[in-house]
């Protein structure tokens, strides 16, 4: 009888305490400036957007443009909780609100938009994305135009750490499982899975939401380790920011997502002290990389597929 | 009553007619063929029973149970539900996915754990799991397809890509199965193993069968009873002798010097 | 009705600006299927060719629109060449992430050369007269804005509907493959197709910059979005779609900033291209394709 219980997610979470305990000693030994901890705590942000804008467009092969969207509700929910309950409990409390209003608003934008294909797709939750923005800018509770500021720093690096791990899991285990194959075979092909039982309103909507509230879970931890939030940080190019580490890291890759957020995020760090052309540089980067590896680092693949054959999981009954 | 009864079926697209009136039965347990020159309208019926697309008249009815559903307007997952399957004439497989779980995705519909007991791995997870995987492996035997369940579907030969098709839809559990040109592209060796496999599974599962196809010797040598189409018009139907010497299926489609 | 006649006229101008940078996004899309994201910044560049040609030469309007739409014609080509052109067979989100990357750069570089601050165009370039009729207001800038923008939509019409070049474009975007079996040169259509695409937005930048008489490096990305939204919502890929969807746009935006909604204008814009995605997906001019099984 198979369970969690196995060599295999032994050895994972041998590796993942490892580098864990890398980091946090690397951290808590003040052994990395001030600045690369800004930059590996937006990477991790960015690891947890990027892992749930693959399930929607990598595996599920919905076009969204409207990540950044989710993410603003959860950020301005878990400022806005913070403002009463400024303690962890309180982030929790308040993640738990933006998961709740995003798995609404998600609802509502995915199924009249959910039916549409492709760019079209991609436009209206672009729209949609931005209809949110224009709402918090006008919205009292949420600041305004100013936003909200003075917001408590409660994320460290293991909390955004932890939540890496739980959405790699979440991900992961619903890939593997028959809803989230359900979900791959709409990818591959909507009329064939349709004809084979799919739901597939259904599945795509369920994929869509599962993302959308990683994006919220992402926002909670960003409001609380940048202390201000202003309604143009979600603007249309931060969708477009994550929408590229998932199509870098290869879609339908999780390890790809997380690789590619590092390296990008690495890339923008060295970049920082050539601030005038630093954008002109990223952009170049970004040409470049689609030029000449438009499949992404690893296309489908995880890094587990290139591992050698004998450790690699058997895949067959057991 | 029959499984399936279709009444004046039509089908307009913008004004042009590929259905019209059509009537057809098909009885349990029964092989039927459907066949028809090019452009016919054969597929686009194919596509109103299997609810991919909404017939502009007349009605499909199926039979459940001993009571009769109607199949109009409803979506094509729901109508799998029911117990209809399809293979498509340029296959349609999930490409870049596994042998095992393209017949696996046609088993979704009866899974029994949640998204939650998948996110948690709960001990339901896995139980069900190994059982499906062992029920489409199974199934992928009686193809002779096992050796292959981790290929991705891409890289199987185009004979071996329409077997796991027919595989993939009978996975769906059906009580009727559509065949669209299961034949197409196959070699007359392919051909007659293809005809064994159609007869085997009819009588395995105890299934209807509804087929299209081009292959005259497959069709008059495996069907019990043919329809013929032509300009969107059932022009004859019967036995296969009886089609055989039909005069206007010999003119319409045959051509005259047969 | 005094006041809804006047925003009436005020959005038949901006509509127009939209209607020129639309009907880019439309051909382009049309021929090779890409959102050329970039497009809005070729715009952009249009407005500054203006501004150097009209205070560094010192030209009068037809000449510097004319400069600004060969040089965003030259940009627009050099940018296919070099970005787009290695990517055709690529998937369609490989494209529209190189556009988004080209679309950063153009914003970028022009920042560095040019700083961030807002530019103006000097006082005496083309004087601003407004007239007033029946208790409406219209100014040269608006008349001469409209008049352009529907003769430069005159003279596309007739390239794409008369000559053979224009046949050519028709011909590969309906099939490249099967118009490349004809003897086309795809590749040369496609260059085509940039090139008046973004002469055509060189046009509106220079226009853009006349009216409002104040540019900057990121002015091209929101009225890139919108004439894209006006070409989705005219029925993408079908240019006389794009001229009324950008007019359609243009209008609608000062309607809602003439009544007093000027903060939610844009949530107008989108809520519109949301209703309209969902009501016609192939938008007002579109035809539906439905894929075949």
């Amino acid at each position: 009888m198979k369970s969690q219980f196995t060599k295999r997610n032994l050895i994972w979470t041998i590796v993942v305490c490892v580098i864990f305990s890398i980091f946090q000693i690397a951290i808590s030994g003040r052994m990395i400036p001030n600045t690369y901890q800004v930059a590996i705590i937006t990477i991790g942000i960015n690891i947890i957007l990027a892992l749930g804008l693959n399930l929607i467009i990598g595996f599920t092969g919905q076009f969204s443009l409207g990540h950044a969207g989710f993410m603003s509700i959860g950020a301005y929910s878990a400022a806005i909780v913070l403002a009463k309950m400024p303690n962890l409990t309180g982030l929790f409390v308040g993640m738990l609100v933006g998961m709740a209003i995003t798995a609404v608003v998600a609802l509502i934008v995915a199924i009249p938009t959910l039916r549409l294909r492709g760019d079209y797709l991609a436009i209206a939750t672009l729209g949609f994305s931005e209809v949110i923005r224009i709402a918090i800018q006008n919205m009292e509770i949420t600041g305004g135009a100013a936003g909200l500021s003075n917001i408590p720093k409660l994320t460290t690096f293991p909390l955004v750490f932890v939540f890496i791990v739980i959405s790699v899991i979440v991900i992961h285990n619903f890939i593997r499982s028959s809803h989230g194959r359900a979900c791959i075979s709409v990818r591959e092909d909507e009329i064939a899975s349709e004809s084979m039982g799919i739901n597939t309103t259904k599945y795509k909507t369920l994929a869509f939401v599962i993302g959308a509230m990683l994006a919220s879970i992402a926002g909670a931890l960003y409001a609380a380790y940048f202390y201000v939030l202003k309604p143009t940080t979600f603007g249309f190019m931060k969708s477009i920011d994550i929408l590229v580490i998932v199509v870098f890291g290869g879609m339908g890759s999780l390890s790809g997502s997380i690789l590619a957020a590092i390296v990008l995020g690495i890339i923008n760090l060295t970049l920082q002290s050539y601030s005038e052309i630093r954008m002109i540089l990223y952009a170049l980067a970004i040409i470049v990389i689609m030029v000449y590896r438009p499949q992404g680092l690893f296309g489908s693949k995880e890094v587990t597929d290139f591992l050698p054959k004998k450790w690699q999981k058997k895949k067959e009954v057991d | 009553m029959p499984l399936l009864s279709v009444k004046k079926l039509t089908k307009n697209f913008d004004g042009l007619c590929a259905n019209s009136n059509i009537n057809m039965e098909i009885n349990e347990g029964e092989l039927v063929g459907l066949i028809g020159p090019n452009g016919a309208g054969k597929t686009t019926l194919f596509n109103m029973l299997t609810g991919v697309y909404v017939p502009s008249e007349g009605s499909i009815e199926f039979t459940k149970d001993d009571k009769p559903i109607k199949l109009n307007g409803i979506k094509p997952y729901k109508i799998t539900a029911l117990g209809l399957a399809r293979t498509f004439q340029n296959i349609r497989l999930f490409k870049d996915m596994t042998v095992l779980e393209n017949v696996l995705i046609a088993m979704n519909k009866d899974v029994d754990y949640g998204v939650i007991t998948a996110l948690l791995r709960l001990p339901k997870y896995y139980k069900s799991e190994i059982a499906m995987k062992k029920k489409a492996m199974e199934l992928l035997t009686i193809f002779h397809l096992e050796d292959k369940c981790e290929e991705l579907a891409c890289n199987l030969p185009y004979g071996e890509q329409r077997r796991l098709e027919i595989a993939r839809a009978m996975a769906a559990k059906p009580k009727l199965l559509f065949l669209d040109e299961p034949a197409a592209g196959m070699n007359p060796q392919e051909t007659a193993e293809l005809t064994e496999l159609i007869r085997f599974i009819r009588d395995e599962f105890h299934i209807s069968i509804l087929l299209i196809e081009h292959d005259m010797s497959l069709v008059m040598n495996l069907c019990e009873r043919i329809y013929v189409l032509d300009y969107g018009k059932i022009i004859a139907s019967g036995v296969p002798e009886e089609i055989k010497s039909n005069k206007r299926v010999i003119e319409a489609y045959l051509g005259e010097e047969v | 009705m005094t006041i809804f006649l006047q925003q009436l006229i005020n959005g038949l101008s901006v509509g127009s600006i939209f209607a020129l940078i639309a009907l880019g996004y439309t051909m382009v899309y049309g021929i090779i299927k890409l959102i050329n994201f970039a497009h809005g910044d070729i715009y952009m560049l249009g407005a500054y060719v203006g501004f150097f040609a009209s205070t560094s030469l010192g030209l009068g309007f037809f000449p510097t629109m004319l400069l600004a739409m060969v040089i965003c014609m030259v940009a627009g080509v050099l940018i296919e060449k070099i970005a787009y052109k290695p990517l055709r067979h690529a998937s369609r989100i490989t494209s529209l992430i190189t556009a988004i990357g080209v679309s950063l750069f153009l914003e970028y570089a022009m920042m560095y050369f040019m700083g961030p601050n807002i530019r103006t165009y000097p006082a005496d370039f083309f004087p601003r007269e407004v007239y007033t009729f029946a208790g409406l207001q219209i100014s040269n800038h608006q008349i001469l804005i409209f008049v352009t923008s529907i003769l430069l939509m005159i003279a596309l019409q007739l390239i794409v509907k008369k000559t053979k070049i224009g046949k050519a474009m028709r011909a590969v975007s309906t099939d490249p493959d099967a118009a490349a079996l004809m003897g086309i040169n795809v590749n040369n259509t496609i260059s085509f197709t940039f090139a008046l695409g973004s002469a055509l937005a060189g046009a509106a930048g220079v226009m853009i910059g006349m009216y409002y008489n104040s540019i900057d490096p990121l002015m091209g990305m929101i009225p890139g979005l919108k004439a894209f939204i006006a070409a989705v919502f005219g029925g993408i890929g079908i240019i006389p779609g794009a001229m009324l969807g950008g007019e359609a746009i243009g209008i609608l935006e000062t309607l809602a900033s003439g009544y007093g909604f000027s903060m939610i204008k844009d949530a107008v814009v989108y809520l519109i291209l949301i209703v309209i995605l969902i009501i016609k997906p192939s938008g007002l001019l579109g035809k539906n394709v439905k894929e075949k099984v």
